[in-house]
């Protein structure tokens, strides 16, 4: 029992479980699954499918946090590989032996391919730009979210590229086992993850990093190189973000594609109880942090609360985490607390 | 021809040198062996010297390329149609030059603007009253902030990060849709023209309050002890308190006056746009803080003046108007052209910064 209250992933799932709760009383039908064409459908999976893209940008979040990083760049790179793969894809209508199919302007495998390698690249440029020229993260980061979104508009043309071609579909839209296969995607990312981290020492490592640089270094470790490391992933997994994105809305939009995702991923990380200074991390926390946002946002659409109200509700609970992860704001609490029941006691 | 913006640019170098000494007492007074030998700059100028360089540069270009681009008005307009961005960078230079951050500016304009039409349009306050207001709930919101990152010793980034979402939602409960604004004397000032010259270059006031605000930033950073305190804490906040300065108050006076700078930008923003709308001003806390880069601040805090953030601004302009004066470069190429900026000004000042002692 102490050491279930001790646990670090407590906070995170009480609010999720909270929050479910909450839709379960206010929409009846909320746990409901229905077997419809072999699929199962229901909120839960949609909050499911729904979250994956934040989970996978979130579990590349987690690590560059971490290593007392940050990368504001992840919404932008989000935009430039489904940039990428719309425009690789894009999809003609060919009639081939007498049927009209539509055809893919370069292999699928190929397209993906290419934007999950730009999307690393665009990892590579933030992490040399950290590692090997000294600069601050989010400085560092900021240069590409500037730019990067100029890039995916100059990619677009400005303008949203639709895609025809349904096996690119099957990422964001496709079930494999009754499931959508984007929760796949996103499960197969945490667990590759999980393992590296637990069976390998470079879970250690990072912790290493985030804690103290100078003496990680010190210690022997390849800072440099495992800080440079760990933003390309975090750019690749934007890149599968932004892969999975484009293909449930089957378009690519430079303009809009990814927006403000930096900013819900941080948050979802956070919420994950991942401390933004660095060191302590939890991936599951991250992947809580991302289902809790999901579900608070289809709890304020299923509630009937205007949907505007969403950004308020959220920068509500970023100050109330925050304030909880605070020592002063603990201690300053403690002291209210207790002084007046102390008070109290005298008289 | 392409000379000619340069003249003026380089001419007010000595005048920062000027002002910019009482910043640091310990340093020996160079602004005059610069006067007498002016082959050798003081390295602290190099960064504000580059940007106004690269500004000179850019004018000239574009007077060079493109005809009509050399006039009083086109210059004028940089600042009218930034006069904004510049309130904002005066006050995001403080945040910067303490060391930390702050990115509610851009919603706390949409909030501004929307509390103001709100007020004018649905509930028929005057300006008169309408103004003081939201300047006041701007200030009270960075004052919060203030009091949230000092007092619990959180992270500027993350606590407005959360004042941006605050903001923004604030503005959708009050209406999701644009408010224009009809009210007479919002127009007026909107439309007001403070003649400059004979040959019609004129100035708005929105432009007016932007200089007045580089003005008392300057005024501020280099001549009152809060300046002092603020460049002391962004060097080193653990010397600055041995030192005996009041810290704790600066750090929450300094994102106070950003708020301020903010709820004034977005006063000035309702009559660059007589309209109240929570989507104005998506993203300008970025173009804030790449003008504050561009114009020479450290990140790192504790270096940097005020004056380069308006030429930082005026930068970012001049990009803008070159590519509507080009005619052939899409939008999207002021995002990519201002990122690489970015960019190059984010190594030189590694270069900079690796050339001075580590603390």
């Amino acid at each position: 029992m102490q050491r279930l209250l001790r646990h670090r992933l407590l906070w995170p799932f009480v609010t999720l479980a909270l929050l479910l709760a909450v839709n379960a009383v206010f929409n009846p039908g909320f746990w409901q699954l229905q077997w419809r064409d072999g699929h199962l459908y229901g909120s839960v999976i949609d909050i499911l499918n729904r979250a994956a893209p934040l989970a996978l940008v979130a579990l590349g979040m987690t690590l560059v946090i971490a290593t007392r990083g940050i990368d504001i760049s992840v919404g932008a790179v989000v935009a430039i590989a489904a940039a990428v793969a719309a425009l690789m894809i894009g999809g003609e209508l060919v009639v081939k032996d007498g049927v009209q199919t539509h055809v893919s302007r370069f292999p699928m495998g190929v397209a993906i391919a290419a934007a999950l390698v730009v999307a690393a690249l665009c990892g590579l440029w933030n992490g040399l730009l950290v590692a090997k020229v000294g600069m601050q993260p989010i400085i560092a980061t900021l240069i590409l979210m500037v730019a990067g979104r100029g890039i995916a508009q100059l990619l677009t043309g400005g303008q949203i590229i639709t895609v025809y071609y349904a096996p690119f579909f099957f990422l964001g839209n496709g079930f494999l086992l009754g499931l959508p296969f984007a929760v796949f995607i996103a499960a197969a990312v945490w667990g590759v993850l999980h393992w590296l981290m637990t069976r390998t020492a470079l879970g250690l490592f990072i912790q290493a990093i985030g804690i103290n640089p100078a003496a990680a270094r010190l210690a022997g470790l390849q800072e440099r190189l495992i800080t440079v490391c760990v933003y390309v992933f975090c750019g690749f997994a934007a890149g599968v973000a932004g892969l999975v994105i484009s293909s449930n809305v089957k378009s690519a939009d430079g303009n809009n594609a990814g927006m403000l995702m930096e900013l819900d991923a941080i948050l979802a990380v956070t919420l994950g109880g991942t401390l933004l200074t660095g060191g302590r991390f939890s991936l599951a926390g991250s992947v809580l942090g991302a289902l809790i946002i999901q579900t608070l946002t289809s709890t304020i659409y299923s509630i009937g609360v205007p949907p505007e109200i969403n950004m308020v509700v959220k920068a509500a609970v970023v100050f109330v985490v925050m304030l909880m992860q605070s020592a002063e704001f603990r201690a300053a609490l403690r002291g209210w607390v207790v002084r007046p029941a102390a008070a109290g006691g005298a008289r | 021809m392409s000379a000619r913006p340069a003249a003026p640019a380089l001419a007010q170098a000595p005048a920062h040198d000027a002002t910019g000494r009482p910043s640091h007492p310990t340093s020996p007074p160079t602004a005059h062996a610069a006067s007498q030998r002016p082959a050798r700059i003081d390295a602290r100028y190099v960064p504000l010297l580059g940007t106004i360089a690269v500004f000179a540069l850019t004018a000239g270009f574009g007077s060079v390329m493109y005809t009509g681009f050399f006039s009083a008005q086109v210059f004028l307009n940089l600042l009218i149609d930034n006069a904004f961005l510049c309130i904002i960078g005066v006050g995001m230079t403080f945040v910067i030059l303490s060391g930390g951050i702050d990115l509610s500016v851009g919603s706390v304009i949409a909030l501004t603007t929307m509390v103001s039409a709100a007020l004018v349009e649905h509930h028929h306050w005057s300006a008169a009253q309408a103004i003081p207001l939201v300047l006041a709930i701007g200030t009270a919101f960075g004052a919060l902030m203030g009091v949230l990152i000092q007092r619990f010793r959180l992270q500027p980034f993350i606590v407005t990060l959360a004042g941006m979402f605050l903001a923004r939602g604030l503005c959708y409960l009050i209406s999701i849709d644009s408010i224009s604004i009809t009210d007479p004397t919002y127009t007026a000032i909107s439309q007001a023209r403070i003649p400059l010259w004979h040959d019609g270059a004129s100035i708005t006031i929105g432009a007016l309050l932007a200089l007045g605000m580089v003005a008392l930033g300057i005024w501020l950073a280099h001549a009152t002890e809060f300046g002092r305190t603020v460049y002391a804490i962004g060097g080193s906040e653990a010397s600055a308190l041995l030192m005996g300065l009041p810290v704790a108050r600066t750090t929450v006076l300094v994102y106070t006056f950003s708020g301020f700078c903010s709820a004034l930008a977005g006063v000035v923003f309702t009559f660059y746009m007589l309209s109240g709308y929570g989507l104005h001003a998506v993203g300008l806390e970025l173009d804030a803080i790449a003008a504050v880069v561009i114009g020479g601040t450290l990140l790192s805090g504790g270096v940097g003046y005020v004056a380069g953030t308006l030429f930082g601004v005026l930068i970012l302009g001049i990009i803008q108007t070159l590519i509507a004066f080009d005619g052939s470069l899409s939008s999207w190429w002021t995002r990519i052209v201002i990122g690489a900026l970015l960019f190059v000004f984010c190594l030189l000042q590694r270069g900079f910064e690796s050339r001075r002692p580590r603390s």
